[in-house]
């Protein structure tokens, strides 16, 4: 793919903090109008990975494209950052400003021409819902009302690729559901969404691509079928001993959960044969039921296998 | 220009958050109860005799000097006060991300703070400069022989305080860079006594102490600056009949700051708000 039909290209990026290392070596491609979640537990790297395309931190090694704009050409990252908006984890906004105020002083800041402000802000006030406290002062707002401000803030301008670093990690139910609504209408319009999140069943709803981070590094990347295509077979059996459970590991990855016998990886002309061996290993079957393998699932077996 | 921006930023959020009130209400409070000392002055009496109006007028200026003093002392603590958070309150509380994601180098987030407390530091200082000065003159008809470069050192002396607050803001917590600023600009004015007594004893060593600390933290050669302008011709003749001794006195000046001081002045000011783009360049918020 070219260069300019990338909204985010990293090579072997890289942060430390003396001896620790927030992002070891981070590759990636994001296409533009795509809709990336970046996975991870807290401390994985993910908000230093956004501070770093933004530059508001300097990598350590390695170099990143934002909107075709690298980060070691200051002046050129700089002018691509009028493409760029972003919801940071930490969203504070002047407090003695009211939301409008707030969404005006954005608007300066991107260079929007001053024709285009008022409508652009209505655009925002409505799409995050604050449309009728738009003149109270932000310092009166609770934490949610602050994060839909904040999204507002970066959907201003209608930027080429918004940066969400856990966009709903103060709203409710609701809340999290406008989230939602509001990244595919970014993505209907070709925005490309970096989606930066621990809350899997949100990536898992509005991504097209994720990659999984841990201890600085992707552990995995590429589309949800991709990371999905394992499949997986849950098995009700009884007397079942250790040596022939053992067995079954010929079969792919083994998970006991009480009498359930969950086997990921195993191709569906299979499950005969496991079914086949269990009864010959002295079990008896009670149910066979084939599972997708959800994001959960395969997060945290990622994860145990990078910390095994 | 995005710095204009900021500029701007910096001082409605002064006037939001009643800064500018506070000082306003605080400022008409200390030109009434001074206006009511300097009107005072033509009432006291000598063995039952009123004073001379040229007495008066010396007594004025005397006067003067002191409360100015303590009105440069206040200028320079409420611009530390309000400087010495400005960038790491905003870095700590997260404000700054938001900001510093948009399309906007780190020397505009950096000028535009210093433009905007470098124009609530002139408007306030030159404001009530002007007013104190003007009830001084309404109540006893005395004007200092130079009030515009009085102001004009006072909103420097400012000036100079708030930019190394600044400078401190980039690194440190707002209530450890405002205590440093604050001890430095007490370094300077007692290094600006030392230099004197250096003087009047003739001991060059102590007298370097005094040059070098000057020079650190010019603020106190900008108020001996800002003394000589209120001074009358015959309190300057009458003190440097006292010889090199006058020099320690932090209220006295028998010379006007020298062009080159001046100069450096605006030297060290460049200087120093380069340094704070320099150190707010390598802060990652």
């Amino acid at each position: 793919m070219s260069e300019a039909h990338l909204a985010i290209r990293t090579e072997e990026l890289a942060k430390r903090y003396g001896k620790i290392t927030a992002l070891a070596g981070l590759t990636m491609s994001i296409p533009a109008g795509d809709v990336f979640g970046f996975l991870g537990p807290n401390g994985a790297g993910k908000t230093t990975a956004v501070k770093l395309l933004l530059g508001l931190a300097r990598p350590t090694s390695g170099e990143a494209w934002v909107v075709g704009a690298p980060l070691s050409d200051q002046k050129a990252h700089r002018l691509a950052r009028r493409h760029v908006g972003y919801l940071p984890e930490l969203f504070r906004y002047q407090h003695w400003l009211s939301a409008r105020e707030v969404l005006h002083l954005h608007c300066e800041l991107i260079g929007l021409d001053r024709g285009v402000w008022e409508a652009e802000i209505k655009d925002a006030l409505g799409v995050v819902g604050l449309a009728d406290r738009a003149d109270d002062r932000v310092g009166g707002y609770s934490k949610g009302m602050q994060q839909r401000l904040g999204l507002g803030v970066a959907l201003l301008g209608r930027p080429a690729l918004v940066l969400l670093d856990e966009p709903t990690s103060a709203l409710d139910p609701v809340g999290r559901h406008d989230v939602r609504e509001i990244i595919r209408g970014l993505k209907a319009r070709g925005t490309t969404v970096f989606l930066n999140s621990h809350l899997l069943t949100e990536v898992e709803q509005v991504c097209d691509r994720v990659a999984i981070v841990d201890h600085g590094r992707v552990v995995q990347v590429g589309s949800l079928d991709e990371l999905l295509k394992a499949d997986a077979v849950r098995v009700r059996a009884t007397g079942l001993v250790n040596g022939g459970r053992d067995l079954l590991r010929t079969y792919g990855e083994l998970q006991i959960e009480g009498e359930w016998i969950v086997v990921r990886g195993i191709a569906a002309d299979r499950v005969p044969d496991l079914v086949r061996t269990i009864v010959e290993q002295g079990g008896r079957v009670h149910a066979v039921e084939p599972r997708h393998e959800t994001l959960e699932d395969r997060f945290l077996s990622l994860l145990e296998k990078g910390h095994a | 220009m995005r710095a204009l921006v900021i500029a701007r930023l910096v001082i409605r959020e002064a006037g939001r958050r009643r800064l500018l009130l506070a000082l306003l209400i605080l400022t008409l409070i200390v030109v009434a109860l001074t206006g009511w000392g300097f009107s005072r002055i033509p009432t006291i009496t000598q063995r039952g005799v009123p004073l001379p109006d040229l007495q008066v007028k010396i007594v004025a200026s005397q006067f003067l000097i002191v409360t100015m003093f303590m009105f440069s002392f206040v200028l320079a603590m409420a611009a530390v006060f309000v400087a010495s958070p400005q960038i790491s309150g905003e870095v700590e509380s997260g404000t700054a991300l938001a900001i510093l994601s948009r399309p906007m180098g780190r020397s505009q987030y950096v000028a535009g703070k210093w433009i905007g407390l470098a124009a609530l530091v002139a408007v306030y200082a030159g404001g009530a400069g002007a007013i104190e000065l003007g009830v001084v003159n309404a109540v006893v008809g005395y004007i200092p022989p130079e009030p515009v470069a009085f102001i004009g050192f006072v909103i420097v002396e400012g000036l100079t305080i708030m930019t190394l607050a600044l400078l401190l803001s980039t690194r440190l917590s707002g209530m450890v860079g405002g205590v440093i600023a604050l001890v430095l600009f007490g370094i300077a004015w007692i290094g600006g006594i030392v230099g004197g007594i250096g003087t009047a004893f003739d001991n060059a060593a102590i007298t370097h102490v005094g040059t070098v600390t000057k020079l650190l933290l010019p603020t106190d050669g900008l108020w001996r600056g800002a003394v000589y302008a209120l001074e009358p011709q015959s309190f300057i003749a009458a003190g440097s009949q006292a010889g090199p001794a006058a020099a320690a006195n932090p209220f006295f000046a028998a010379t006007p700051a020298p062009l080159s001081f001046e100069l450096y002045v605006v030297g060290w000011v460049i200087l120093v708000l380069g340094l704070t783009v320099y150190s707010f360049h390598a802060r990652e918020p």
